[in-house]
């Protein structure tokens, strides 16, 4: 942790995003890693509106805002005029889960196809919260927002999380990896090994949004623990399509999760939905054996 | 010296001699030729430039606009559906200022899918703040192109255009046409200087949000440099002419209307056709004369009014519509000349590909003349 702590800040305080925002932290650590010599490319979203209301901006390293879904098609067009100019920037797409796996997906497969040299990290909260909580392709299932609410008749969204790190890795995407706020020495070595991995690279990082997802301020990063302890969200790498490196866990029952958040308060209250929650605790299940992050108990047979 | 070639390759070859450093763009009928023309000339070490073969129109503005404001000179072209694709990118290239210089060749938009002629692409981003320059012939639109960029990078304008030319009529036209030399068209374009750019070394933020507080202010500075586009233009089509022989200065540019009753306007390619349509009826007797609109962003509203001071009767040809309420060039037209006592009709023409020969233009001049207009000409009642 001490070393994240170091060094200058390029993301300024006194900022408008929430107190307690994952996506902030996600940020700061961002630059942390990258340094001065770093372009960004932002997509609409919390990021962009909390970070730079005109005439102020909370960005000590170039920033460009254009649209809500072509922040990698903006990135190309960046890159290519670097690489004409015989510039060293590196060029950073961020782009929250709503542009990047759904709205955004055009541009960002565009690009990766093509080879751009560009780092692309999706900030990922799990629902279109700049717009007031909607369902995104990256909300989980069972999750309750605004526009896939539980009701009489439904038990809140109805699918899972786009595979996206898959998706890329598919366009021949040499680095991929998955981060926590929870674990920022981890996310800010990632971001390094991504800006200096040639070619385009993908980071998706879990940060937890105390107001979407109800819980207090002060509860963020234990929030991000907790999906990383529980195997509903998992930090790995893949290298060339293959994963090479998950993080392990002593893995907790989903439900100490879950019944933390408002998002899923209705499958605790007014009555216990057992079935939602056992599909959730099987799609934990299955990254656990997907990833293998699971530490064997001592004295457990094998 | 002139050529004789294909409309596309000649503003290829000036496209070219501009020296962009980013090339971005997506195939479509009828503009492809143009960017397969480009794609050729880097792949033959021609051209010293990026060229990004992006997956949609949408991306091509936006990797555009990407790197122009990373510092280079940049290029696409696109028509109709491409271009309604980027109607997004349009306006936010506009309002962030980024010199962008893209060719339209025109077509037609669906419903129905029509790949053929008219003016609807472009004419439908005419709120996006890009400035809108039409050519008559082929020679005109290569020469526009090297306009275009002295206007657009100029910094009390920094504003994209559109350089227009007719899809199929033009784009797909061989013409005589004169190509200046490299050394030329440097002597006339100097290399791109960016007011601003995404710099590590002195970092900006592009493309803040802007509160009720800024945000007028923001539009009004883009209109004010629509109209300064206005001078810019006159400065750069007069010294192009000094250099070249060939005079733009003139944003509208009027034929045997000196002492002509009655006017025809329109853009583009349909004027070559309208002249020599003139020609005709000024042999028979008749006193009638051609307003040609060259730059239709900035709409030059007074010059327009100061052209046709002497006429009593205005027919516009609209090669668009703007859907329940009449032609756009019209509507701009009468507005141009409200308070005056002429009499402006509208004429709907040349949809879709629809020929326009010398026999239809008189036939418009009739009816204009017995108070017929604000209408479609030439609609085929019985498929109706």
């Amino acid at each position: 942790m001490a070393e994240v702590e170091q060094g200058c800040e390029l993301l300024s305080a006194g900022h408008r995003a929430c107190g307690g925002c994952g996506p902030a932290l996600a940020a700061r650590l961002l630059l942390k890693a990258t340094g001065k010599n770093v372009i960004i490319a932002a997509a609409t979203g919390c990021m962009e509106v909390f970070s730079t209301p005109y005439p102020e901006t909370a960005w000590g390293v170039p920033w460009i805002h254009s649209l809500f879904e072509n922040n990698a098609a903006v990135a190309s067009g960046i890159e290519a005029s670097l690489k004409k100019q015989g510039r060293s920037e590196k060029v950073v797409c961020i782009g929250g889960d709503g542009s990047t796996l759904d709205i955004g997906v055009l541009c960002i497969s565009g690009a990766f196809e093509r080879g751009h040299d560009i780092t692309y990290i999706c900030y990922d909260n799990e629902a279109y919260m700049n717009t007031g909580i909607q369902r995104s392709g990256a909300t989980p299932y069972g999750a309750s927002t605004t526009t896939s609410p539980a009701g009489k008749c439904s038990l809140g969204n109805q699918h899972q999380k786009k595979d996206m790190p898959r998706i890329l890795a598919a366009h021949g995407a040499p680095y991929v990896a998955t981060a926590s706020i929870a674990y920022p020495n981890d996310f800010v070595q990632k971001v390094e090994r991504a800006i200096n991995t040639p070619g385009p690279c993908y980071i998706q990082v879990h940060t937890p949004c105390c107001t979407g997802w109800g819980f207090e301020s002060g509860e963020t990063l234990s929030m991000a623990k907790l999906a990383i302890e529980t195997g509903l969200w998992v930090n790995y790498e893949m290298v060339d399509g293959e994963v090479v490196k998950a993080k392990k866990v002593m893995r907790k029952p989903v439900e100490e999760y879950l019944a933390k958040q408002k998002r899923f308060r209705h499958l605790f209250k007014p009555t216990r939905q057992d079935g939602v929650i056992a599909n959730i605790q099987a799609i934990a299940d299955a990254n656990a054996e997907r990833f293998g992050i699971d530490i064997k108990r001592k004295g457990s047979s094998e | 010296m002139l050529e004789f070639m294909e409309g596309s390759h000649a503003v290829a070859e000036i496209v070219k001699r501009c020296r962009p450093q980013v090339i971005a763009a997506y195939p479509i009928t009828p503009q492809t030729h143009i960017v397969e023309d480009l794609a050729q000339m880097v792949a033959n070490c021609e051209l010293d430039a990026e060229y990004i073969t992006v997956e949609s129109e949408f991306s091509a503005l936006s990797a555009c606009l990407g790197a122009s404001a990373a510092g280079s000179r940049v290029y696409s072209a696109t028509t109709s559906q491409g271009l309604a694709l980027m109607f997004e990118v349009c306006f936010n290239a506009a309002g962030m200022r980024q010199p962008i210089v893209m060719t339209i060749a025109n077509r037609s938009l669906g419903a129905p899918l029509s790949i053929w002629n008219d003016q609807q692409d472009s004419i439908s981003l005419r709120d996006s703040g890009w400035l809108q320059f039409y050519a008559e012939d082929n020679q005109e639109a290569a020469d526009l192109h090297m306009i275009a960029y002295k206007v657009c990078e100029d910094h009390d304008i920094l504003l994209p255009a559109f350089v227009c030319f007719d899809g199929f009529i033009l784009s797909h036209t061989y013409e005589p046409v004169a190509l200046p030399t490299q050394e030329e068209v440097d002597a006339y374009l100097p290399a791109f200087n960016p007011y601003q750019r995404l710099d590590a070394e002195a970092p900006l933020s592009f493309g803040m949000y802007a509160t009720p507080e800024y945000y007028t202010e923001f539009r009004y500075e883009i209109d004010q440099a629509q109209y300064r586009a206005k001078e810019a233009f006159v400065k750069a089509g007069r010294e192009f002419g000094e250099q070249f022989g060939r005079d733009y200065s003139a944003l509208v540019e009027g034929y045997r209307l000196d002492d002509a009753d009655t006017a025809l306007v329109a853009m583009g390619s349909i004027c070559g056709t309208a002249k020599d349509a003139v020609d005709e009826m000024r042999d028979a007797g008749k006193k009638v004369g051609l307003l040609n609109i060259r730059m239709f962003r900035p709409f030059p509203a007074p010059e327009i009014a100061d052209a046709l001071k002497g006429v009593s009767t205005v027919a516009v040809l609209d090669k668009n519509i703007s859907l329940g309420s009449g032609g756009a060039v019209g509507t701009e037209v009468k507005a141009a000349l409200s308070g005056s006592n002429q009499a402006v009709y509208d004429y709907i023409i040349a949809l879709g590909g629809r020929d326009v020969r010398k026999r239809d233009i008189a036939a418009v001049v009739d009816l204009a003349e017995k108070g017929k207009g604000d209408m479609f000409y030439g609609l085929r009642t019985e498929v109706l």
